[in-house]
């Protein structure tokens, strides 16, 4: 049952909430129960094709040759596509908000870079004339050594897994090969604990298995429109990136949906709207594409595994003072939104803790795995659970009750977080309260008379630290990634980089084709000119091919962030990740 | 491929279509007669989105053969109400909360109503038994749990 703890926070809030604590039927249940609910599946068509892929048997392997010949020929085959099909046979998911390069096409053509990446899609009467027609196809392949590991896919040497990205990590900005967090000095800190308690935790890729398979329906409508009927959790995002792929105005797309039988966050990546409605504008019929069970847990885009080192500095009281995480986010093959899962994940660092010196080192890497995606709170999730486990280890090694170390390092109102930002409405420590009394577990007086609104942001507690920041992880900088500190800012003030304008990609309203422009302008003159990245080219060379020589001098560090100087793509592309908010 | 006609009374009323040889029931009642309470989840009889009730008893629709239907009396969700009434079990589908997505209700209500036509008293471990071979992926079992319990309880759950 429902329990509302109105005495807690009672004056943070007006209490006149007319819904939340009552029953309210929802307006979808008649539905549910009369199973007149429609999901995208659950729509009549007369002459309705059925689309299947062909998909890679290798995790890594250069395509030779493709031949659809015999396929083409097969009874009720209508048409066989290949990459050459696809009008804009390359994209990345977030490019709708110019984040990103496009890095991942929508059928194979030169490599596939994961087992299971669609190659040939065939379209057919049947399902059955499509399944027997995919045997058909013969696609030679030349096998490519893989790499299945974050941090060995990190490594000098090791296969270049997407070629957009030949450093096998995603280029932040095109300027940084990982997300970065420095508060305070964690060095200094470690030196002087009591402690340093270090662990490794690995999570898994995990599959949302929804009852519902991905799939899409999309057939040609009246006014040279096209209605689609899809499975997406986002409907308007699965719109552009199907309008940007098939080089389409947005407005001949109609898309119907939002009744999803399950997604969890594994129907964002529009894995079937495109080819499906590609297929409904060449053959001019409905073209039905859904996954099969197999086809989903094997191939449809799983939460992404993470690997994460934690470090804590701690004093025998308990207090942490430090606490350093290094995290590798494995994306797969292709970005898809790995690039903001480790942006989450930096945001939620050090999780909910006053904890004076703070630093992490986020990556995201690509292996030869199949592309990860959305699933309930990726990049926090994974990054949590890495913390709480640590901080029992903590508990442990200061043999401290864990429920107490958690109040002790709580955060509270006022506490300047390690991003810079004062909490607000915090409530760790009444959590942490009420869980130990329903789980009837003993608090002392001390752990009990604590309150998130008390106490916090006093004295250091509300500054930012003077703080230790370094050149690491700047791309052409490959000599400094591993190099000490070097510049210590002043107590309280932000470094914001001086970085190259995003410009807009320009006509997303339906005019101008989506076409694949730079995403940033060229790096402003006074710097000297930087070596083009073979983003695009062939490189099976090892990577670090786009690294230049360590010849630009750091920015000079601002005295103060001017308006001016706040461009950086971190603060302009933070709207959309809600991470900076004026 | 040559058709095979197939009869059966659905939900109560005849009706007839042709089906390739192989085809299963989930296919002919959604694509050959525009039923689309059951779902197709995973065509390999073990997600139970697909359930359906032939002669009163519980079948994975996507395992059966159309052809095999000959005759005999299918059920699925879209038969439960009776005209704009709910069936008890609907109604207490409702009350509890017991659909998030919705895509395993159909199957859940159908393995229920067999159920509760064998036995109209049922605990809750015959009830845990009776939709065992129904996955919520949104995990919402107890909701369902409860609103079974609750239909056997009324009133008018004989009727099922």
């Amino acid at each position: 049952m429902l329990e509302m703890r109105k005495d807690l926070f009672a004056d943070e809030r007006d209490d006149n909430l007319n819904e939340v604590g009552k029953g309210s039927q929802r307006q979808d249940m008649p539905g549910h129960v009369t199973a007149r609910t429609r999901f995208f599946d659950d729509h009549a068509f007369d002459g309705l094709l059925h689309l299947k892929v062909v998909r890679s048997p290798h995790a890594h392997a250069r395509i030779r040759s493709i031949d659809i010949a015999a396929a083409a020929r097969a009874p009720g085959v209508k048409r066989v596509l290949r990459g050459a099909d696809v009008p804009v046979n390359k994209n990345t998911l977030l490019s709708l908000i110019n984040f990103g390069k496009d890095d991942e096409p929508t059928l194979a053509v030169s490599k596939v870079c994961y087992k299971g990446e669609p190659v040939v899609a065939i379209i057919a009467d049947t399902e059955a004339q499509a399944h027997a027609a995919r045997k058909l196809v013969r696609v030679e392949y030349e096998p490519l050594k893989p790499v299945f590991d974050v941090e060995e896919a990190l490594k000098p040497g090791a296969p270049v897994v997407n070629e957009t990205y030949p450093g096998n990590y995603f280029e932040y900005h095109e300027r940084f090969d990982h997300q970065k967090l420095r508060f305070g000095d964690v060095d200094a800190a470690f030196a002087r604990a009591d402690q340093v308690v270090e662990a490794r935790y690995q999570m898994s890729p995990i599959e949302h298995a929804p009852t519902e398979t991905n799939g899409t329906i999309a057939a040609p409508e009246h006014n040279d429109r096209y209605v689609v009927h899809s499975c997406a959790q986002g409907l308007f995002f699965s719109l552009g990136t199907t309008a940007k792929i098939l080089n389409l105005e947005s407005n001949r797309l109609h898309f119907i949906g939002g009744t999803v039988g399950g997604g969890f966050g594994g129907k964002v990546d529009s894995l079937t709207e495109p080819l499906a409605v590609l297929g409904a504008m060449l053959t001019g019929r409905p073209v039905r594409y859904v996954l099969d069970r197999e086809e989903e847990m094997l191939t449809g885009s799983p939460r992404g595994a993470e690997r994460i080192y934690v470090k804590d500095g701690v004093m025998r009281d308990g207090r942490i003072v430090a606490r350093h995480i290094r995290s590798y986010f494995d994306a797969g093959a292709y970005t898809r939104l790995s690039s903001y899962a480790a942006i989450k994940c930096t945001a939620h660092i050090p999780g909910p803790y006053s904890i004076p010196n703070v630093s992490s080192d986020v990556y995201v890497a690509y292996t030869n795995r199949c592309p990860s995606t959305a699933m309930r709170g990726f990049g926090v999730t994974a990054v949590d659970f890495a913390i709480e486990v640590h901080m029992d280890r903590v508990a442990e090694a200061v043999n401290m009750d864990p429920m107490e170390l958690r109040i002790l390092n709580a955060y509270r109102d006022g506490d300047m977080k390690a991003h810079r930002r004062v909490a607000k409405n915090t409530a760790l420590i009444e959590c942490v309260q009420v869980a130990a009394e329903k789980a009837g577990w003993p608090l002392s007086d001390t752990a009990r008379r604590q309150t998130s609104v008390a106490s916090g942001g006093a004295g250091e507690r509300g500054q930012i630290p003077a703080t230790v920041i370094d050149q690491r992880g700047q791309i052409g900088r490959p000599d400094t990634r591993t190099g000490g500190p070097t510049q210590t800012l002043p107590a309280g003030t932000t470094r914001i980089a001086l970085s190259k304008e995003p410009v807009m990609e320009g006509a997303r309203d339906g005019r101008a084709a989506p076409t694949q422009v730079p995403r940033y302008e060229p790096a402003p003159r006074h710097e000297p000119a930087r070596a083009q990245p073979p983003a695009y080219a062939p490189q099976p060379a090892p990577p670090a091919p786009s690294y230049q020589p360590a010849s630009p001098p750091p920015a000079p560090p601002a005295p103060a962030p001017s308006p001016a100087h706040t461009q950086h793509g971190a603060v302009r592309f933070s709207s959309v990740f809600g991470t900076r908010r004026r | 491929m040559a058709k095979h006609p197939v009869q059966f009374r659905l939900n109560g009323s005849d009706r007839a279509t042709f089906v390739d040889g192989a085809e299963n029931l989930l296919n002919t009642l959604r694509r050959g007669l525009g039923d689309f309470a059951p779902k197709y989840g995973c065509g390999q009889g073990t997600c139970g989105v697909c359930t359906v009730l032939v002669d009163g008893e519980p079948h994975l629709s996507c395992l059966t053969l159309a052809v095999a239907c000959e005759g005999r009396h299918v059920e699925t969700a879209s038969g439960m109400a009776d005209g704009p009434d709910f069936h008890p079990l609907q109604a207490a589908f409702m009350d509890h909360f017991a659909a998030q997505c919705g895509f395993c209700t159909p199957g859940m209500l159908t393995a229920a109503r067999a159920l509760l036509a064998k036995n109209p008293n049922p605990t809750r471990d015959e009830v845990v038994e009776a939709i065992s071979g129904n996955i919520c992926r949104c995990t919402g079992y107890e909701p369902i749990i409860a609103a079974i319990l609750a239909a056997a309880g009324s009133s008018g759950a004989r009727r099922a």
